[in-house]
């Protein structure tokens, strides 16, 4: 046997026992874990197909002879989107909701996450203050936020916008915080040399090389929370959500594949425009 | 008179200034030399307190700097400039921008912080800038960012902004050890210009002994954090380099320019 062939050999034996075990370990936490959340095949298997029977309920009825023909008229394209004015305002108020709340979300991370980042942070307990708010507001889903502001400010878009912006808060300020770690300091010795003050030294040293990543963070967080929008009106939170959950629980088939036709159709096509939009940003700051 | 009375660093166990006495009148040109982990950067930190002395004392014309706090503190760095060893110059901002940044702290009034965040200088602000822009060739790069300049340009944009900051005194740290011999002369020249043209006190680490001898008017040497040798440059032969540091004057060149990697931090 050549040299080496056998500490190859015991190395591979070793590397195989270690996966096993750890394949076994994996395989027994899933078990018990799945035995807590009393998971059965025998109720997945039963209620599979009523998931395709669903489906095929809210199918529209569509006639080829009559798609084009008026509201009135049943098989056609507009009796199926008989509402399509009132969905789409309700898309709209959402996107707006999901652009408010995003937008004052990255604002208020800005503020917490030059406090939040070690580098920059005025002090020890100042960052460890921030560092745990930004978890605080992460760690709490925002539908629970908006149960609580429903019941604050009633039923509507304002309840939303608060939740939605509370949780992005937290979620963009620990990224953001984490870009601002990863600065060039040499700018903000720079700056402090010349006596400028802690806050003037982030606005000139640090925001102008992290400004880029920081939009195109806020801009894949704005994707996010419209998605999040549509289902928060499930609590009475505004937007589309609202519909959503009265069409399902009435039971109103036809339109429930209808607004979803219309929430995917709109979703994708802003996913489409901010991830343009966020290329667009980091390419100009990574080759100018 | 910058007066510094037995200052000293401690990095934990090492003594990186230790104990240092210097007095150096308004308009002297001062060239530090040592080798890299003699304390020069350190000793030029502590002077604008980017670094905290571990004991001692600094003053500037009776005043103690050591003590200084807020508002005060960062006055007194705006008179004594700071150029770095890597220009340290916001590479995305336009050149013109780097150089009003020494204006930031000599602004006065209730509004200057606001108009100051939002980067919104006024005509006769820019018009420094220029002008300082202008004395050292840099005019048609004001608007470029400072990324698109060679090291030669942006250290001669980081002495524009040390201008507009109207120091007193100017700490320069290595301020040519990153540039060819030609960029290092124009920057030298620039520096020395300040000097003798502004009045201003210039403060210079060196790794280079003729360059020291040809621009300062005094000369300080320094090694493991002490001041070994201090006087005008034709004191400094090369007999009293090597009896100084017990090497020629090429070996000494030679170990200065090879950083070793664990102590640029410390240095």
């Amino acid at each position: 046997m050549l040299r080496g062939e056998a500490a190859f050999r015991a190395a591979r034996r070793q590397r195989r026992r270690a996966t096993l075990v750890a394949l076994l370990v994996f395989g027994l936490c899933l078990t018990i874990s799945g035995m807590v959340a009393e998971v059965s095949f025998a109720t997945l298997a039963a209620g599979l197909p009523r998931i395709g029977e669903y489906f095929h309920r809210i199918l529209p009825r569509l006639r080829w002879d009559r798609l084009f023909a008026d509201s009135e008229t049943e098989g056609s394209l507009a009796f199926w989107f008989y509402r399509w004015d009132e969905w789409g305002l309700l898309l709209v108020e959402t996107a707006n909701m999901a652009a408010l709340a995003t937008l004052g979300g990255a604002a208020s991370a800005l503020v917490l996450a030059f406090l939040a980042a070690r580098n920059v942070s005025p002090s020890a307990t100042i960052y460890q203050i921030a560092r745990r708010s930004l978890e605080a507001m992460r760690t709490i889903p925002e539908i629970v936020y908006a149960l609580i502001f429903v019941w604050a400010f009633g039923v509507g878009a304002l309840a939303g916008i608060l939740a939605i912006m509370i949780h992005t808060t937290g979620a963009l300020g620990k990224l953001f915080a984490e870009v601002i770690e990863n600065a060039d300091m040499r700018p903000w010795d720079g700056l402090l040399a010349a006596g400028a003050g802690r806050a003037l030294a982030c606005r000139y040293a640090i925001l102008p090389q992290v400004a880029p990543n920081l939009i195109s963070y806020a801009l894949l967080r704005f994707e996010i929370n419209l998605r999040g929008a549509s289902v928060i009106g499930f609590v009475g939170a505004g937007g589309i959500g609202q519909e959503i959950y009265k069409v399902i629980s009435f039971n109103y088939y036809e339109e429930v594949s209808a607004i979803m036709v219309m929430v995917i159709a709109s979703v994708t096509l802003i996913d489409l425009l901010s991830e343009r939009l966020r290329r667009r940003i980091t390419e100009a700051g990574s080759s100018a | 008179m910058l007066e510094l009375e037995s200052l000293t660093r401690r990095f934990g166990a090492v003594t990186a200034v230790d104990h240092v006495s210097l007095k150096v009148p308004a308009g002297q040109m001062v060239g530090i030399i040592g080798r890299s982990g003699a304390g020069k950067s350190t000793l030029l930190r502590m002077i604008n307190r980017l670094q905290e002395p571990s004991s001692g004392r600094i003053l500037f014309e009776g005043q103690d700097i050591t003590a200084l706090r807020g508002a005060a503190l960062r006055d007194w760095r705006t008179s004594c400039a700071m150029i770095f060893q890597q220009f340290n110059l916001v590479q995305r901002l336009d050149v013109l921008t780097n150089v009003l940044i020494g204006r930031l702290n000599r602004r006065r009034g209730p509004l200057s912080t606001l108009t100051s965040m939002l980067k919104l200088f006024t005509a006769e602000e820019r018009a420094m800038a220029l002008a300082a822009l202008d004395r050292f060739d840099l005019v048609d790069q004001a608007l470029q960012r400072a990324e698109t300049l060679s090291g030669g340009q942006q250290q001669r944009v980081a002495i524009a902004r040390a201008l507009l900051q109207e120091p007193r005194i100017i700490l320069a740290d290595e301020p040519i050890a990153s540039l060819d011999p030609r960029n290092s002369r124009v920057v030298m020249d620039a520096l020395r210009d300040v000097n003798r043209r502004d009045g201003i006190t210039v403060l210079c680490n060196l790794h280079h002994l003729d360059t020291a001898r040809q621009y300062c008017d005094r000369i300080v040497a320094m090694q493991q954090g002490r001041i070994v040798f201090d006087g005008p440059p034709a004191a400094l032969t090369p007999a009293r380099v090597e009896e100084i540091y017990g090497v020629s004057e090429e070996e000494f060149e030679e170990q200065a320019r090879s950083v070793p990697a664990g102590l640029v931090a410390a240095a």
